[in-house]
């Protein structure tokens, strides 16, 4: 089934209740399967430079590379291998953009940006990420964040200095150790989850996360599962009523059904004259 | 910047503050915070400050480190915990969360890693040594924060109030009672930010509980449900003491409790 029939796709972004504006961006090609979320920093209005060049260019990047109609000749763990190599040189040259006018213009000195790429595919998720902002996955009644910060605090809580329940008392929340267009090279970190009808996805900046637990997007998320347009709405309702100190976006990806990819000689000879 | 208030029996020795990564305590002179009394070991305890946070750690002490009245083998400090080391009390303020409230405090940071940043266990931090102010060396290099003064960010209005002020409004618990069908008469206390009422494939709303009161939002069906007789629409309404709620074939009532 197309893609764009198998994922019901919503993304929200908002500035909060104190900040003057919005450093956050969203991006989302449907007919690709690309999910795009930034969450920018850096002074005047950098932040929002940084994050929404961070969201344009590798949606466009990925819209122009990752050609999903010529990949029907490759076995899946081609494409996944491909999914990579693509989305891996989209994320560096967004890097060298950001790092250069950095350079270029003093106004954007320092700036920088988390990112979360999701690519779904073939029944399944690549996902990049930088930084904080967070990628969760919802199966059945079980929430679980798939992604791991780039954080002073996860440092903390991996070599035991902080137990996770305390971490949610940290001062230390907004230091992260990595972030794209800061340095002429980075690392994003890359995973392949598969993924199975009834699953829903969401894509957050720490606007969220910090304002509101875990167990209160699960509640959220189980109790307006039927309506995934009022889930997002109601996800940044809650944290700007618990204080909306930050900037918060969502992305929600639902997966509607099966996206497997046709392989197989008759699918080949569609290809072929479609 | 964090402190520490020594004291022996409410006298105050003197404040110290936490400007090291790592300040120790103990009964030998070479400690950063020497506490000469025989209860007290010569390496007692140590406390490790990364930035804004920071831990207390006994160092198998003959007598223990008690925090709050408990022993402790390492604690993560909050505002206001007392230690205590034989009869001494040390007391801990951080007004970082003060100075977290202005907005900017909170504006997402890049810390740079040490190249060869060792990955010793704790307590050694993996963070490095810039337990100063937010701004020294490792934060300035890359620093990101927005100064203070370019744009003071006044908060922007608050949540947009209701045009009537919310006869409850904050705090007030708000109820539903079922009106008809086979469930009349039951309450059911809205205590959860999130309640779903009706019949899932047919027609849901939510009552959301938020800081200026109740609101019903239809969730899923191809009607909506009424409110007070007529329909809601897609968008949130906030209800009001005895409105009367009409979805799925059931009536019910929203109430402010007593």
């Amino acid at each position: 089934m197309a893609l764009a029939q198998a994922l019901q796709i919503v993304s929200k972004t908002d500035p909060g209740r104190v900040r003057s504006h919005n450093e956050d961006c969203v991006e989302s090609r449907p007919e690709l399967g690309i999910v795009v979320l930034a969450d920018g920093m850096g002074g005047y209005n950098a932040g929002e430079v940084a994050s929404g060049m961070a969201t344009s260019l590798i949606a466009e990047g990925l819209g122009g590379e990752w050609k999903i109609k010529e990949l029907g000749k490759l076995d899946r763990s081609q494409t996944m291998s491909l999914c990579e190599k693509v989305v891996r040189a989209q994320i560096a040259r967004a890097n060298t953009a950001i790092f250069e006018a950095a350079q270029k213009d003093p106004q954007c000195a320092g700036m920088g940006t988390t990112l979360v790429v999701g690519v779904f595919y073939d029944n399944y998720l690549a996902v990049a990420h930088i930084g904080d902002s967070r990628l969760y996955r919802m199966r059945g009644d079980v929430l679980e964040q798939v992604t791991r910060d780039h954080s002073l605090l996860q440092e903390q809580i991996d070599s035991g200095l902080i137990t996770k329940e305390d971490a949610r008392l940290s001062h230390n929340k907004n230091l992260v150790t990595k972030a794209l267009g800061i340095d002429p090279e980075v690392e994003p970190e890359f995973h392949i989850y598969e993924t199975q009808p009834g699953d829903v996805y969401l894509l957050c900046s720490d606007g969220l996360n910090d304002m509101i637990e875990d167990e209160e997007i699960q509640m959220t998320l189980i109790a307006l599962r039927s309506n995934l347009e009022l889930t997002a709405q109601q996800l940044i309702q809650s944290a700007n009523d618990n204080g909306g100190r930050d900037n918060v976006s969502v992305i929600m990806v639902k997966v509607l059904s099966s996206f497997a990819v046709e392989r197989g000689w008759l699918a080949r000879l569609k290809s072929l004259f479609s | 910047m964090a402190k520490i208030i020594l004291s022996v029996d409410g006298t105050v020795l003197k404040e110290v503050p936490l400007t090291k990564e790592r300040i120790t305590i103990g009964r030998k002179p070479h400690n950063d915070i020497p506490v000469d009394n025989l209860a007290v070991s010569g390496e007692h305890a140590a406390i490790i400050t990364i930035l804004n946070d920071s831990f207390i750690e006994d160092l198998n002490s003959t007598n223990g480190t008690l925090v709050n009245g408990k022993p402790i083998k390492k604690h993560f400090l909050q505002h206001n915990d007392v230690i205590e080391i034989g009869k001494h009390k040390l007391k801990y303020f951080n007004d970082a969360p003060a100075a977290a409230a202005s907005a900017d405090f909170e504006k997402t940071m890049i810390i740079r890693k040490p190249s060869a940043a060792p990955a010793a266990p704790a307590p050694a931090p993996a963070a490095p040594a810039a337990p100063a102010a937010p701004a020294a060396a490792p934060l300035a290099d890359t620093q990101s924060m927005k100064p203070a003064a370019a744009t003071p960010t006044p908060p922007t209005a608050p949540a947009p109030a209701p045009a009537s002020p919310a006869p409850g409004g904050s705090g007030r618990e708000g109820a539903i009672q079922v009106l008809s069908g086979a469930a009349a008469g039951r309450t059911l206390d809205l205590t959860k930010n999130l309640t779903t009422i009706g019949k899932p494939g047919t027609q849901v709303a939510v009552i959301t509980r938020r800081p200026t009161g109740y609101f019903i939002t239809h969730v899923e069906g191809a009607s909506f449900p009424t409110l007070n007789g007529s329909p809601l629409g897609p968008q949130a309404h906030q209800l009001n003491d005895h409105d009367l709620i009409e979805i799925a074939g059931v009536k019910m009532e929203f109430f402010y409790k007593p």
